[in-house]
């Protein structure tokens, strides 16, 4: 979660990213935000978001991407 | 001979009145319901006696800035559209530039607009859509103009931290107009899915082509190219069979893998450009539409939208570039070498623009224009402009104009035309910032900005968000103790690229 964290945080460093719950939905991500953490998270912890997981559910607080990571790196075991 | 843009409506509403011509979630204009507002908000403008001047468009993105910039036309002014995201700041720059008497804003941005610095008047697109028409006011100014008058300025970055403005005329419009339309095979069929913002040359594509044939264009919301499912589904939904997006759009659809869940069904011409689009991610769109014709396109904003095309018609391996092409009949592309002759047999030269596509020039700012806009120095004999682009390029085996790079520090960042220069200029301002260099990391598309002074990076990322569009934001920002710099005293941008690529 640290790690996710700290990518979360280069891309707005001014962001509480630990409670807030509506990053997608109140406009705090955009599309080049969504873009690049896709790729940084692909990278950083090995796994390969696909299309259909690219959904606001899962980018709306860092918890829901966390559960996201986690779940496929499950997957991928 | 047609020279008036809105030549195209007048002939289009009397043949296809109520079909849809502009449409986003929240508005949709049938080209009657369009020509009516535009000959309302047009006579506000002109009883207010607005005539052959700047007026800036502050609106968010919608079917409703679309008949605003056609109203600001058809009354014989000129639209410039600002980005609805702009700090405040270089919002403040661009209208010390222009000038303009006259701002029209929607209920959203009204507020905003009354914060500028901006003396003039404020007109609000909800109000002056209802004004009552002058028809014979109109006439008379569409009778007295003329095809070198201008149709809107649009403001691009400006390597001293002053944006320029790119003026453009109906002619160098109607010209590209027509012979993009004819090569990209427009018709009334098409079903446009627009995704530039229209704050930019590039929504020209979708926005006369519309009028010319009756065709339709959807503003695809924002928010979807964040969702490539949903875009997708969304363009299934339109029956969107055209689209002219920048490449970071495409790619970011085929690099999520988007096409093993939904494919677009009805897209059969897709155009692209500003950026290079890497033959594996094209080789994946290429897959999923066999029967689709793709086209590469070039130009920069000088020269009115787009200068050359390519049609990908051959196999390209992994590590091939994609021609630029050719550049559009009636225009001429020069490729000067540093003695300002021309390229022969595959040398590198800067790529120049001849013809009527060369835009006006930069507004009110001769100093700029004089630089880029010159004498063609192969015509000694009359007047005749030329627009030095600063890409380098060169021809192929086959003859096809390839881009090869930049002369200066201009960038293409997710589709954006950045002067690093611009970021840096902003970054020098500020109190406490000594010196700073700003390199871009191709590799993985980021800016990156080194500076050393008093404050802390992450101060500084916050301060810049006040000045700076979003899509000029460095990605990366390093402190340094002090700048390297070469011999002859200037900052050693060179090394800086290399700390980049080294990853210090």
């Amino acid at each position: 979660m640290d790690e996710l964290l700290e990518i979360l945080r280069d891309l707005h460093p001014d962001v509480d990213f630990e409670h807030c719950d509506d990053l997608v939905d109140g406009g705090i991500l955009d599309s080049f935000d969504i873009v690049t953490l896709i790729t940084e998270i692909n990278d950083t912890f090995d796994v390969a978001i696909s299309a259909n997981e690219i959904v606001p559910e899962n980018f709306n607080s860092a918890e829901a991407l966390y559960e996201l990571i986690v779940s496929k790196m499950d997957a991928e075991d | 001979m047609q020279n008036h843009v809105l030549d195209y409506l007048d002939a289009t509403v009397n043949r296809v009145p109520d079909k849809l011509a502009f449409a986003d979630e929240e508005v949709q204009y049938t080209f009657r319901e369009l020509d009516t507002i535009i000959k309302n908000t047009a006579s506000c403008l002109a009883e207010k006696g607005y005539y052959k001047e700047p007026v800036i468009v502050f609106m968010k993105k919608s079917p409703r800035t679309i008949a605003t910039f056609f109203s600001i036309i058809d009354a014989g002014c000129f639209y410039v559209p600002i980005d609805e995201e702009m700090p405040a700041a270089r919002i403040n720059l661009i209208l010390e530039n222009c000038r303009p008497r006259v701002l029209i804003c929607d209920e959203a941005m009204r507020e905003a607009a009354e914060k500028l610095t901006f003396t003039g008047e404020i007109l609000n697109f909800e109000d002056i859509k209802e004004h009552s028409q002058d028809l014979e006011k109109l006439a008379e100014i569409r009778d007295k103009a003329i095809d070198t008058d201008p149709l809107y300025i649009v403001f691009t970055s400006g390597s001293t931290g002053v944006p320029k403005g790119v003026c453009a005329c109906h002619r160098s419009v109607l010209d590209y107009i027509e012979q993009l339309s004819e090569v990209l095979s427009f018709n009334e069929d098409t079903v446009f899915g627009n995704q530039t913002p229209l704050y930019f040359d590039a929504c020209l594509k979708e926005l006369y082509p519309t009028l010319k044939f009756g065709a339709t264009t959807y503003l695809i919301p924002h928010k979807y190219f964040m969702f490539p499912v949903k875009l997708v589904e969304y363009m299934n939904e339109k029956k969107i069979n055209t689209i002219c997006w920048v490449v970071s759009a495409l790619t970011m659809i085929s690099a999520f893998k988007t096409f093993d869940t939904v494919t677009p069904k009805y897209l059969h011409t897709v155009a692209f450009g500003s950026e290079v689009f890497p033959i594996k991610q094209f080789k994946m769109w290429r897959e999923v539409l066999p029967e689709a014709k793709f086209f590469n396109l070039y130009g920069p904003t000088e020269g009115t939208g787009m200068c050359c095309y390519y049609p990908v018609t051959r196999e390209f391996a992994l590590d091939e570039a994609i021609p630029i092409g050719r550049p559009f009949k009636n225009t001429e592309i020069l490729l000067l070498n540093e003695k300002d002759e021309p390229a022969v047999d595959g040398e590198e030269g800067e790529i120049c623009i001849r013809g009527t596509s060369v835009t006006l020039g930069y507004y009110n700012n001769w100093e700029k224009t004089k630089e880029c806009y010159v004498q063609n120095p192969l015509n000694k004999a009359y007047p005749e402009i030329i627009y030095r682009t600063g890409d380098i390029g060169r021809k192929n085996q086959y003859g096809e104009l390839m881009f090869v790079s930049r002369k200066d520090y201009q960038i293409k960042h997710m589709g954006h035309r950045i002067e690093l220069g611009e970021i840096e200029a902003n970054v020098n301002l500020l109190p406490g910032i000594k010196l700073s260099g700003c390199v871009y990391d191709d590799v993985n598309q980021k800016i990156v900005l080194y500076f050393v002074g008093d404050m802390e990076a992450a101060e500084l990322t916050k301060t810049l968000r006040d000045k700076l569009p979003r899509y000029m934001l460095p990605n990366k920002i390093k402190k340094l103790e002090s700048m390297p710099f070469t011999a002859n005293g200037k900052i050693n941008r060179k090394l800086l690229k290399q700390w980049v690529l080294e990853g210090k």
